[in-house]
């Protein structure tokens, strides 16, 4: 039987998902060459995650992350080399180098960030989900967070709006079993983080994230519901960090043997393996995008390193909105290349047509229980 | 003019600025069908509809948060905290978030939201529900602080607070809502960091903002009939801080009192000490004197609440020790 999966669609996975590898295993290399300090949170294992929800979306669908975030935007399409510049503390970087590894943001790309602080990023989904709805968008947003943010209050408190409003967000928890140091099993009375969802009458599921094809299906499944107006959804994808919770981490808190048997389960060659054996693509043409990544990340180290460091006037710049003032373009100012800019309608020409809680429907309810207006 | 409370007055720029830019949304505890805790929002949810006017669950982080995420991507949420002491469950949100985002993007965003509801003491509520949280917020760069004393400056502040595209903390009082002021009517905008002298004066100047302005009036109008003449400087906004209108009232006075609600330790009044004494030290005739909240917990009792906070009283005992008058 012929896959239903074009060759495009498997060889465009397989260069976003070994970009993020090579990428990672340069910035590895860079952070032990002291070209990269701070906390810094390898993506190496979990490639299939982004890039199977990436190319589930529409590029303007909005996605936000937590600070293991160089996997993401590298999915969406941001520049490489702009990237690994942020990562050495550039000028050239998207956030000129005032943000470094855990706060990438590429609005160009609707890339929204990089959040440092564990579960933060879930009620921002919400409410740019909320803006989708206010202004009767049909875009959704894609939310990343940790198996440990499971256990933050803004999880909680952000399901219950979510579900309540009927926002168009997708919540996936990239379940890779530990938060730093402690298995997730260890903190949480319940460590299957899909269950939680049905406290809330959300939608929750499980995928096999060390797969892109599956985690493709899924999300495309979860963005139809969301896109639809049925509410938010809340997907597990079981996936595993190879490396330490940052670089500096050995993990000497999991066995080696855990370790091996989890490499077996290399997102990359699995999805090669699927397209060779479909006959959709050969040996040579993996090779030859694996050189062509190759050079592209080198490219983007040599970027970086020769790029200069922010000017001290940047000090001055970017904590305050003056008025009149633009926002920074990061293509446009470091590159010189012109780009889409998202620009939402005026207070003017918007019309606020909708009802979170309709009125009718709200005093049959009342009524109901009992209730007085 | 038209005589408005407190209350009516931030209704009415709520009113006006959400008639005027349909982007704008208000989002807190008992907002709508309740008409706000503190009935600022009355009736807005009649004239808005419930996707402009959200009553919220008890979730200050879940909700500002969301008002943050909406504001990132083109939206101008106004988000109610019942009181400043629940936001300090928010405070993740508006600290790390609302305020960081511009920086940790280099410029791509801004985020154009602000953050109201009653601040300071309220009245025999113990320390949990009466303390001023100013001082907190006017630590972060990324934010700007208002704290308004009259009907007027509350009405014209909250819109351009609206209008602005950087996070706003507005701190109302919770004793002020009744407070009755003349409000001009329709487009009165009071631009942020902009203080006001509110009473003019030649022998001191005493520097203060919301609540104790009142205090400050109280004050200057006994001292008045002592034959001490005092010039009342009202910040309103407390970051930015007006450099140019402290300097200029302690040049014309030469003394100054900051009168604070809030803790001494690390408080807005302290800042403004370092101001005068860094770039106007020549022109001082005696060291500032700083009246503030005793340094301790809001208490129940009557005698308790009441000598913990600021009064006429201390002010009048402050201004008599900057002018080296007898028995001060
Ligand atoms: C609120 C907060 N507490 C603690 C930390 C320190 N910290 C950083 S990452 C991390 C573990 C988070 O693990 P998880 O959410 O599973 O994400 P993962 O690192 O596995 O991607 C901790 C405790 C933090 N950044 N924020």
């Amino acid at each position: 039987m012929a896959s239903k999966y074009s060759k495009d669609l498997l060889l465009t996975m397989h260069r976003k998902m070994y970009l993020i590898r090579r990428f990672e295993e340069r910035t590895d290399q860079a952070y032990k060459q002291q070209k990269i300090a701070g906390f810094c949170h390898l993506y190496i294992g979990q490639e299939a995650v982004a890039v199977g929800t990436n190319e589930a979306l529409r590029p303007d669908d909005y996605m936000l992350s937590g600070y293991r975030d160089h996997g993401q935007p590298l999915a969406r399409g941001s520049d490489a080399g702009m990237v690994m510049a942020e990562l050495f503390g550039r000028g050239t970087g998207y956030s000129k180098g005032k943000g470094g590894s855990m706060h990438i943001f590429d609005i160009e790309h609707h890339f929204y960030g990089g959040y440092g602080i564990v579960g933060g990023q879930i009620p921002l989904a919400a409410g740019m989900a909320f803006a989708s709805r206010y202004r009767n968008e049909d875009r959704v947003t894609v939310c990343f967070f940790g198996d440990a943010a499971a256990n933050q209050g803004a999880f909680h408190e952000t399901f219950n709006m979510a579900v309540k409003w009927k926002l168009p967000v997708i919540y996936i928890c990239e379940n890779n079993r530990y938060g730093m140091g402690t298995a997730i099993g260890r903190v949480s009375a319940e460590p299957e983080i899909y269950k939680r969802a049905s406290a809330y009458k959300m939608r929750g599921e499980a995928v096999d994230g060390m797969d892109c094809l599956k985690m493709y299906e899924a999300v495309k499944d979860a963005v139809e519901y969301c896109r639809a107006g049925k509410g938010p959804v809340l997907m597990e994808a079981n996936t595993y960090r190879f490396r330490g919770h940052s670089v500096v981490d050995p993990a000497v808190y999991r066995s080696k043997d855990e370790v091996e048997h989890e490499r077996k389960n290399d997102p990359i060659p699995k999805l090669k393996e699927y397209a060779i054996k479909n006959k959709l693509a050969t040996e040579a043409e993996f090779d030859a995008i694996d050189e062509e990544i190759k050079a592209q990340v080198d490219a983007a180290v040599k970027f970086a390193d020769e790029s200069p460091e922010p000017s001290l006037e940047e000090l001055w710049r970017d904590t305050i909105v003056e008025p009149g003032e633009e926002d920074v373009r990061p293509r446009e100012r470091v590159l010189g290349t012109k780009v889409k800019w998202p620009s939402y309608p005026s207070g003017q020409e918007l019309k606020v047509t909708w009802d979170l809680e309709p009125r009718q429907q709200a005093e049959r309810e009342d009524k109901k229980a009992g209730l007085a207006r | 003019m038209p005589e408005l409370m407190y209350r009516e007055a931030l209704n009415q720029a709520l009113a006006e600025e959400m008639e005027r830019d349909a982007n704008v949304f208000l989002i807190g505890e008992e907002v709508g069908r309740y008409n706000g805790a503190f009935k600022v929002s009355q009736g807005l949810l009649d004239r808005f509809g419930s996707a402009r006017i959200i009553d919220a669950p008890i979730s200050e982080l879940g909700f500002a948060g969301l008002g943050v995420g909406a504001a990132m991507v083109g939206l101008r949420p106004i988000v109610e905290m019942m009181t400043w002491n629940f936001a300090i469950l928010a405070m993740d949100q508006i600290v790390n978030n609302a305020a960081k985002l511009r920086h940790m993007s280099g410029g791509q965003l801004r985020c154009p939201i602000v953050f109201r509801g009653p601040g300071g003491a309220g009245g025999r509520l113990s320390s949990q529900h009466s303390q001023a949280l100013e001082a907190n917020y006017a630590h972060f760069p990324g934010l700007k602080v208002i704290a308004p004393a009259t009907p007027a400056d509350a009405k014209g502040m909250l819109k351009s607070a609206i209008r602005d595209d950087n996070p706003v903390i507005m701190f109302e009082g919770e004793r002020l809502y009744a407070i009755k002021g003349e409000v001009p009517e329709g487009e009165h905008v009071v631009p942020i960091g902009k203080a006001d002298v509110k009473r003019e004066g030649k022998d001191v100047s005493i520097i203060t903002w919301s609540r104790m302005y009142y205090f400050a009036e109280q004050a200057a109008q006994q001292l008045e009939q002592e034959g001490i003449s005092a010039e009342i400087l009202d910040l309103r906004t407390l970051r930015p801080l007006d450099e140019e209108a402290i300097l200029a009232t302690v040049r014309k006075t030469n003394r100054a009192v900051i009168v604070e609600e809030g803790w001494s330790l690390a408080g807005v009044g302290a800042s403004v000490v370092d101001i005068i004494q860094s770039k106007a030290f020549d022109e001082l005739d005696a060291p500032v004197q700083r009246v503030t909240g005793l340094d301790v917990n809001m208490s129940y009792a009557t005698n308790l609440e009441n000598a913990t906070q600021p009064d006429a009283a201390k002010i009048i005992a402050a201004v008599k020790k900057v002018l080296y008058r007898e028995g001060a």
